[in-house]
This record gives structure tokens, sequence and C-alpha cells, in this order.
């Protein structure tokens, strides 16, 4: 198939199979978050984030692990460190690369972690109503009340410090948001026509939610998670650097900056550096949230 | 087929309460097309919504076909018997689902095996061709969108459509075509049909029978060719005639 027909296959509004007219709604959004050259940057540095964790022993320099005590806290584009080493003697370039393995599983984590369960109870809450959704939306609330990071190291104090328990913590305190976003969706979608006529095929409850619901919540949810992913970076950040995150000497970008906080005035890189990268993919996320917002909002692709 | 008594539907507790429906006696006969006309609020609508369980409130009594109707909620066998059509086909198919997902899934509650080829017989009888099987909502015409509620509706072989207004919110041409395609399904399938309109025109050309309501009462039940000489009693209906007729 040549690159035209091709594209006249991907574009085409008259699709030939279930697969295709999946394949061509793909890449029509595809198309429009194309065309937006900050959430494409903000993508390209995932992308780049990605391939660094899974590439992480071939990239590295150094092992991260391995100290050298006549070799410390070596300032930035020194030979062999390039961007220098730690109180300990570590390469804080290979250290930032095998980071970058803990920060896409915090991530990947909450993100599994959190929505879902906010997208479970936000649209069971909406659709059922009544006392289910009072008793739901005002557990809702008691978690929406707690200031994140307390309750986050609560747990963490009663579960033991440790990266596992950081995401469980994390994303006790992440879900009610989603919770309240995916009731608030379906209580729009709920007195809808496409509702009721599903309703009078006879569908229950659990269909009607699973596979009517959820997919029109979807975007809101996917959007949100992207515009959180920074703040869910920054807690885990924040409890790594509290020490009751990932411990050392594993090379959490929270906990990286930690360590370095005591040479901070004579030797700032050490806690600079994972700062950065800190900042560098929490704003990756964010403009690739913003992109996806404009390409996956369903009012604002009302057609 | 059909038998209400005494229905009234109302919306709210207490001070809010709206009373939509207020002591409303019909009968439907089997293969009967009904008409409910009035004006916006009159209530014909709510009627439909209470037949089908999508009315909160209500009280009275429905008998379908011998069975009698309890509360908001209906078995399958109803589905089976009664379907709906909806006013705005914008708003009744769900933006993310092909035609194609729609039907399937329609046809599968209804506990149809034969999935494939009913699929493409139902959007032959109402007049798609296969080309629109595997498209959104949104790249269908408003007239297009209409055929496709009601194979959906038509999916379960139910013996009787409510019908809401299903050409109010389509281009005048197209509305035409639509009444016809309904016309011509109910000679083919002998179904009974409830046409809920505000307009006398459309409701004299589809049915047999039309109650004429206002302000969620039955003012006037008269026959369309009564209707269509003038013979109306009540004041509001000939007010209405004349308005339409001249």
């Amino acid at each position: 198939m040549s690159e035209q027909t091709l594209l006249n296959w991907l574009l085409t509004d008259e699709p030939t199979s279930r697969r295709h007219a999946r394949l061509t709604r793909f890449y029509q959004g595809w198309l429009a978050l194309r065309a937006n050259t900050l959430a494409m940057l903000g993508l390209s540095i995932l992308i780049v984030l990605t391939l660094m964790a899974i590439l992480a022993p071939v990239l590295a320099p150094h092992d991260p692990f391995v100290q050298n005590l006549g070799n410390r806290l070596q300032p930035l584009g020194s030979t062999d460190h390039l961007l220098g080493t730690d109180s300990l003697g570590r390469d804080i370039l290979s250290r930032l690369i095998y980071g970058s393995r803990i920060t896409l599983y915090i991530v990947a984590l909450v993100a599994l972690i959190a929505p879902i369960a906010g997208l479970l109870v936000g649209t069971v809450s909406g659709y059922a109503g009544g006392w289910v959704d009072v008793i739901l939306m005002r557990i809702t609330d008691v978690f929406l009340a707690f200031p994140r990071l307390v309750l986050a190291l609560a747990f963490v104090a009663v579960l033991g410090a440790g990266i596992e328990n950081a995401v469980i913590a994390i994303s006790l305190t992440a879900w009610p948001p989603y919770a309240r976003i995916a009731r608030a969706e379906t209580l729009t979608i709920r007195s809808s026509d496409y509702i009721s006529a599903i309703r009078l095929q006879g569908a229950k409850p659990l269909r009607i939610i699973t596979k009517h619901i959820w997919p029109l919540c979807m975007s809101s949810l996917i959007v949100r998670v992207t515009l959180d992913m920074a703040g869910i970076i920054l807690a885990a950040a924040g409890l790594g650097f509290l020490g009751l995150g990932a411990q050392p000497p594993s090379p959490e970008w929270g906990a990286m900056i930690s360590e370095g906080r005591r040479f901070i005035l004579d030797s700032w890189w050490v806690a600079t550096i994972p700062g950065l990268a800190i900042f560098t993919v929490s704003l990756a996320f964010n403009l690739l949230g913003d992109g996806l917002r404009d390409v996956l909002d369903p009012k604002s692709r009302g057609q | 087929m059909l038998n209400v008594t005494k229905l009234n539907v109302w919306f709210g507790h207490g001070r809010d309460r709206v009373d939509a429906v207020k002591s409303v006696d019909l009968t439907v006969e089997k293969g009967e097309s009904f008409g409910l006309v009035g004006e916006s609020g009159s209530g014909k609508s709510t009627i439909l919504r209470a037949i089908t369980g999508l009315a909160p409130h209500w009280s009275g009594a429905m008998v379908i076909d011998g069975s009698k109707i309890v509360g908001t909620s209906r078995d399958r066998v109803f589905f089976r018997k009664v379907q709906m059509v909806f006013q705005d086909p914008y708003a009744s198919l769900h933006p993310r689902h092909t035609v194609d997902q729609v039907l399937s899934e329609t046809l599968y509650l209804h506990g149809i095996t034969d999935i494939e080829s009913n699929i493409l017989r139902l959007l032959d009888n109402v007049g798609l061709t296969a080309r629109f099987r595997f498209r959104y909502p949104h790249q269908l015409s408003g007239g297009q969108r209409q055929r496709v509620a009601i194979a959906r509706a038509l999916a379960g072989r139910p013996d009787m459509l409510l019908l809401d207004e299903p050409t109010s919110a389509l281009d005048v041409s197209v509305q035409a075509e639509i009444l016809n395609l309904l016309t011509d399904l109910r000679n083919e399938r002998h179904l009974t049909y409830i046409m809920v309109s505000h307009n006398l025109a459309v409701v004299a050309h589809m049915c047999d029978r039309v109650a004429v309501m206002r302000h969620g009462e039955i003012v006037e039940l008269i026959k369309v060719d009564q209707l269509r000489l003038g013979h109306a009693h009540h004041p509001y209906v000939k007010e209405l005639l004349e308005s339409t007729y001249g």
C-alpha cells in the first residue's frame, strides 16, 4: 500500500470494519495532537525518559551505587563525570538515569490505581444516586479534606518507608478528585437520551456504567491524570526528600535532592541536577496534558 | 394493546411538585396508530416516558397486552414488546459508538444470536446501506441518525413503537422521508404506534385517532377523519385546527 492510499484509508469517512473505524478515529486524534507543538515537546521528553529508563544499563557511564570517597563532590563537566559526583563519589548522571526508572515506576503505579479507583467510585455514585451517592461522596469528602502530603506521611509512617508504600499513600490521597470528576460527568450523562435508549433495550446498570458511561468519562480522566502527574512526581520526590519514600542508596530523584541539600552552598549541582530533572518531567507531563485536553475533550469536539 | 387509566405523573416533592400529567385515560388498540398532540409542556412526552419507566413518579394503572405495569422497572418481556424513538437524534445515539456497536449491542441484549446478518437487514429496513455500518454518529446527517435510532428500536422486533416527536429536530424535506419510512414499516410489520407531536398536520397524516392535550389533560379524543372535516368540539382544538389548516 502506498503512502497516499494509506492516508486515505486512515482518513476516510466510511470505515469498512470495526478495527478500521477505531483506527481512523485514533489517527484523527493523533493529527490534532501533532499540530500542537508544545504537547509534542512534552511527549518527546516523556519518550526520551522512557527510553532512558529502559536502556539505563547501556546509557549509564558508571554504576550508580559504587562509592568512591576520594572522588567526591566533583563539579559539573569534570572528566569522566559529566554531571559531577555526589557526597559519596557516585556519578550523578548515572544515578539520574537509573532514577528515571523509579520515577516512571511510581508514576505508572499511581496512574493505574488512583484514576481507576476514582472512576469506579465516581460513576457508581453518580449513576446509583440516593444513599449510595451520599455515602460514597462523604467518604470522598473525608479523603479530599486531608492535606495530601500529611496524609501520605501518616500512611508511610504506619506502613513503613519505601517506594511501594509511598505509591499507596499517594494513590490514597490522589483518587478523590477523579471520583468527583467522574461523578459530575456521570450526572450529566445518565439523564441523556442515549442512556435512556440503552435502558429501554433492557441493559443492566453494570453494562451501562462500564460500556456507556466509562468511555465518556475516560477522556477527562486521562487529561486530569497527565495534569496531575507533575503533582504526583513532586509528592513522590517530597516523600523521598523527607526520607519516607525511596530509601538510600536508591537513586530516587527526591532522595538525591535530600542528600545534596547539605552541600547546597558549595556544591550546588548535587541537589540542582535532580531538581531540574523533576522539573523537566513535570513540565513535560503538563504540556502533554494540555494538548490532550484539546484533543480529547468531548465538549470542544462536539461535532 | 395498551390501556391507561387515571394516569398521573409528577416531578418533585411538596411545594416544588409539578403535575405533568393529570388523570389521563387512554386505550390504544393493536395495530392502531394513535396520536398525542399538544403544545410543549402539555405532558404528551411525559406519558411515553411513564409507560417506558423513565418517569420517576406516577400513579394510576397501565396494562400492556394484559400484563400490568408496576413502578419504574420494566422486564425483558416489556422491552421486547415496546420500544421508543426519541425526539432528538443528535442526543439519542452514544457519541463514541459506531452504528455497528449500537445495533449489535441492542441485538445482543435482546438475545438475538445471528447478529451479523441482522445488522445488515436492519440497516436495509431503514433505508441505509452497509456503507454506514461503521460510522460514528458525527459522520451521519440528522435524518441518517434518526434512521439508525429507528433501526435500534426495531432490533428487538417490538409490537409497539412510541414515537416522541421523531421528526421535529429534522429539516422539513427529511421529515417527510422519516414519516414515510415509519408508515412503510408500520404496514410491513403491523406495528402499533403512539406518536407524540406538536404538529397537527404530521399526526393527521400518520394516525387514526388523536388525543389533544393541554396542561397535562386530554381535552379531546377525536378520529382523524373527523378532525380533517373540522368536527372538533373543544374550543382549544378548534383553535389548533384553524392555526394548522387555516
